[in-house]
């Protein structure tokens, strides 16, 4: 697997504060059907964003979402499934996993008139590629052949083009990766893979300030600190037409801030309530609140690479631990219900997610959780410390699963936070914990393999365990070779199972969105990157 | 008088330049690399990361970079912000609103906390007295996020008097609700300072005199006692002015003005040097003119006062 710099983790800040809770899977959706007004903008809180607004250079969520509005790559996850859908792509073939063919619809293009080609596509992967041009999110190519020669780890590119990358004619390409990566179509839609007009490599910065894209909103105006504004693109080609204006993204500081605006309707989206509202946002808001699934999981890892926990019995230990928590009750009380318990270490909705393959392990036993500990010769020293970051309101629940592992095996368990997520991250990459530690995964692309691969895999740079299971890199290894992405999935989901047997980490539960809406907006639905399904969104007429 | 004025500006060249040190090496000693912390959650790409250190001249000593700082100041060039905006641009843009937030909360205490002080202090121990102690008590005691909160609900959320935020942050009508729960906490000292002083000046022997001289009342009160009763409130009103434009910061989160205090914050946050260092220079300014101004005013109100 290339570079992990692809992984986000799940810091997902304050969320774990009291929510009220139903638990219930679906988003919220619409309340009624009042005609709309196609004409008509609709808020959306924002950020302002950190970096100039180019698709390879937006991968924090301020400048992100509103690349992802301007701009639409090859293909995009349905926001109804998550599955891939193509946009610009007419197909994306490929006989061996290696070697793909684009071929493109025509009659896209960018706001500006100038048509998408193949070269669009080309061009502007080369550009984002090249370490001279410093975008943040350049390692996304690092799949594609070449991507050494433009990217090398350090000095001066040696050429300015990948050498995977053909353009054949204006509406066909091919892509050649370094090697066999049968989901790669899956990356595909992400933003950074977007096209860019000739305009743009005459002055990129003044492009990062002015974009323009080839996505369903155009790019207006750009009000630093206070708001971006965008128009829907009259000639915009792709499979979902926006129903709505165009967006407005507002930037707030504080969620509390947007939070009063949803409440008095100067606000019409939001991402997600300020952990001060959770416990009342659904009285507020009646049927306007959401309560959506994400991809994105909370987990326990351990230390595998000390000598306290290696050996096979050990996988027993760690298994009786992960029985002793009481998942049900953690998230109904704790979490007033904003989790939801997994079992699995792939995250619901996503693809290839399988419900249940961590089986027993996952459902409170305190009997069978006491036995498994004494059969895999106990924990070193009857005692744990479970590490985590202080600054994202993980103290509660860490508390709390403590204590279910104090009760249920009488195995003594604490917590032990550190300042910040940095402070956090350093100590743990740099092995100087002991033990256990809080860890998530946030998906990078709604597929089981971005849970697996990139966290579980030997050497994986997301792999913070240390778990190196031979049997779990061959059936990785059989899935990234097979024909299909639906194959891919299924293959990872074998590979999932060998987590059961080996409980590198202990899934815990799924997160959640948890948002609303103003009474000047319906059909409001939300996807599992948390994101609205801005084109869907109708502002009342 | 020039002299002194001379003076106090040439103290505030080493002022100037001890202040902008000290912050530009607290600044670039906070735990955590600031190009790092642009790839967020995910771990940095080395080439890029060594690419953008050397863009933003952070792969220098820090003596250096800051020889570099104050060289680009004199030129008049502030740096440039990560989103590839030039600092004084953003300055520009957001140092006008939070003068103007100042300003609204500055009228506040001159125009609300100034007759509290007066009146509670010409009568002192009446109802009247009791009351403006009592409500300065409260709002001294609570917090001005808080305050803040309780305004935005009541007055936006339950009443819809007014939006929850600001929605136009040029508007000076929408700083209005902001600008009074910035103004609170000041205002309630400048009420408490003035009764006080008052209080004191009016059994001054002076004070006596003009009674016995049989002045009329609005000379007595205006001219002799709120004249030498507001030393302490203009010290303490010049020095206020330049904490609140710093101090906006809670304030401008919580009705979200696009300032001075919410583009400080977000640079403190993702350790943009350029930024903070710029703003907080310039605040360091406006600190210092302020109380060159205060320092002047002594002059004006008691003529006692002189300046060799």
């Amino acid at each position: 697997m290339p570079s992990g710099t692809r992984v986000r983790w799940a810091v997902v800040s304050a969320t774990s504060v009291a929510l009220v809770a139903t638990g219930c899977g679906s988003s919220g959706g619409g309340s009624g059907g009042g005609s709309s007004d196609t004409s008509k903008t609709f808020t959306y809180q924002s950020s302002e964003p950190q970096n100039p607004l180019q698709p390879a250079n937006a991968n924090e969520t301020g400048g992100g979402r509103i690349v992802q509005n301007l701009f639409k790559g090859l293909a995009d996850y349905d926001p109804s499934n998550g599955k891939l859908r193509m946009q610009v792509a007419d197909k994306i073939d490929t006989s061996d996993a290696q070697t793909y063919t684009v071929t493109l619809k025509s009659g896209w293009t960018f706001h500006d008139g100038t048509p998408v080609t193949a070269k669009s596509f080309v061009d502007a992967w080369n550009w984002a590629a090249n370490t001279n041009n410093n975008q943040i999110n350049s390692s996304w190519f690092s799949d594609i052949e070449g991507y050494k020669d433009v990217h090398p780890e350090s000095g001066s590119p040696t050429t300015d083009k990948m050498s995977g990358l053909t353009v054949q004619d204006d509406t066909h390409f091919t892509i050649k990766l370094n090697n066999k990566v049968s989901y790669f179509p899956y990356k595909l839609g992400y933003v950074a893979f977007s096209p860019l007009p000739e305009g743009f490599f005459k002055d990129p910065a003044g492009y990062g300030q002015k974009p323009v894209g080839n996505g369903p909103y155009e790019f207006v105006s750009w009000d630093h600190n206070s708001q971006v504004v965008t128009k829907t693109f009259a000639n915009y080609q792709g499979v979902d037409k926006p129903k709505n204006g165009g967006v407005v993204f507002k930037m707030y500081t504080t969620a509390e801030a947007a939070y009063a605006d949803l409440q008095s309707n100067n606000l019409d989206v939001m991402d997600q309530v300020p952990p001060s509202a959770l416990a009342n946002y659904k009285n507020d808001l009646g049927d306007r609140a959401i309560d959506a699934p994400q991809g994105a999981i909370q987990n326990i890892g351990f230390t595998l690479y000390q000598a306290d926990w290696q050996g096979q019995d050990k996988a027993k230990v760690r298994q009786g631990l992960s029985m002793a928590i009481d998942r049900d009750t953690i998230t109904k009380t704790v979490l007033q219900g904003s989790r939801k318990p997994a079992t699995a270490w792939v995250a619901e909705g996503v693809e290839g997610y399988k419900s249940g393959t961590c089986g027993d392990f996952c459902t409170y036993n305190a009997d069978k959780a006491k036995q498994l500990i004494t059969e895999g010769g106990g924990v070193p020293g009857n005692a744990i410390k479970i590490t985590y970051n202080a600054d994202g309101g993980h103290k509660e629940w860490v508390d709390a699963v403590c204590n279910s592992i104090r009760q249920a095996t009488g195995v003594n368990c604490t917590g032990d936070p550190k300042t910040d997520f940095k402070t956090a991250r350093a100590a743990i990459t740099g092995h100087q914990i002991n033990g256990l530690f809080r860890t998530g995964w946030v998906q990078d692309y709604p597929l089981n393999a971005n849970f697996l691969a990139d966290v579980y895999r030997t050497g994986a740079a997301s792999n913070d365990t240390g778990y190196s299971s031979p049997e779990f890199d061959k059936l990785a290894n059989e899935a990234d070779q097979a024909a299909s992405v639906q194959d891919t999935a299924t293959g990872y989901q074998k590979a999932e199972a060998q987590l059961a047997i080996d409980m590198p980490a202990i899934p815990l539960w799924y997160y959640r969105t948890n948002s609303g809406f103003s009474t000047k907006v319906q059909n409001v639905t939300f996807d599992s990157f948390g994101n609205p399904a801005w084109t869907q969104v109708e502002v009342k007429g | 008088m020039g002299r002194y004025v001379l003076r106090r500006v040439l103290q505030m060249i080493p002022v100037f330049f001890g202040a902008t040190l000290l912050i530009f090496l607290m600044v670039y000693s906070l735990p955590g690399d600031p190009i790092a912390a642009m790839f967020g959650d995910k771990a940095a790409d080395p080439a890029t990361v060594a690419n953008l250190r050397h863009q933003y001249y952070l792969d220098q000593p820090l003596w250096k970079q800051y020889l570099h700082y104050m060289n680009n100041i004199f030129h008049l060039d502030f740096g440039t912000s990560f989103t590839g905006r030039p600092v004084s641009e953003i300055m520009a843009d957001a140092f006008p609103v939070t003068i103007r937030l100042a300003l609204v909360a500055f009228f506040f205490e001159i125009f609300i906390g100034l007759p509290l002080g007066l009146i509670a202090g010409l009568y002192r121990g009446s109802i009247a007295d009791t009351l403006v102690l009592l409500l300065t008590l409260i709002v001294i005691s609570i917090p001005v996020f808080v305050l803040g909160y309780i305004a935005q609900t009541i007055f936006a959320i339950n009443l819809g008097w007014v939006t929850a935020t600001v929605q136009d942050s040029r508007d000076i009508t929408q700083l209005i609700l902001p600008g009074l729960v910035l103004a609170s906490l000041s205002l309630a000292y400048v009420a408490r300072l003035t009764r006080t002083s008052i209080g004191e000046n009016l059994r001054a022997d002076y004070m006596r005199t003009a009674v016995a001289k049989g002045l009329p009342r609005h000379t007595i009160i205006g001219r002799h006692l709120l004249r030498n009763s507001l030393i302490p409130v203009v010290t303490f009103l010049g020095t206020d002015l330049g904490a609140l434009m710093g101090g906006a910061i809670v304030t401008e989160g919580i009705f979200n003005i696009a300032g001075i205090g919410n583009v400080l914050y977000k640079a403190i946050n993702q350790k943009e040097g350029p930024t903070v260092v710029g703003i907080v220079t310039v605040l360091v300014l406006v600190y210092l003119v302020a109380s060159l101004v205060v320092d002047l005013l002594y002059a004006v109100l008691d003529p006692r006062i002189r300046y060799a």
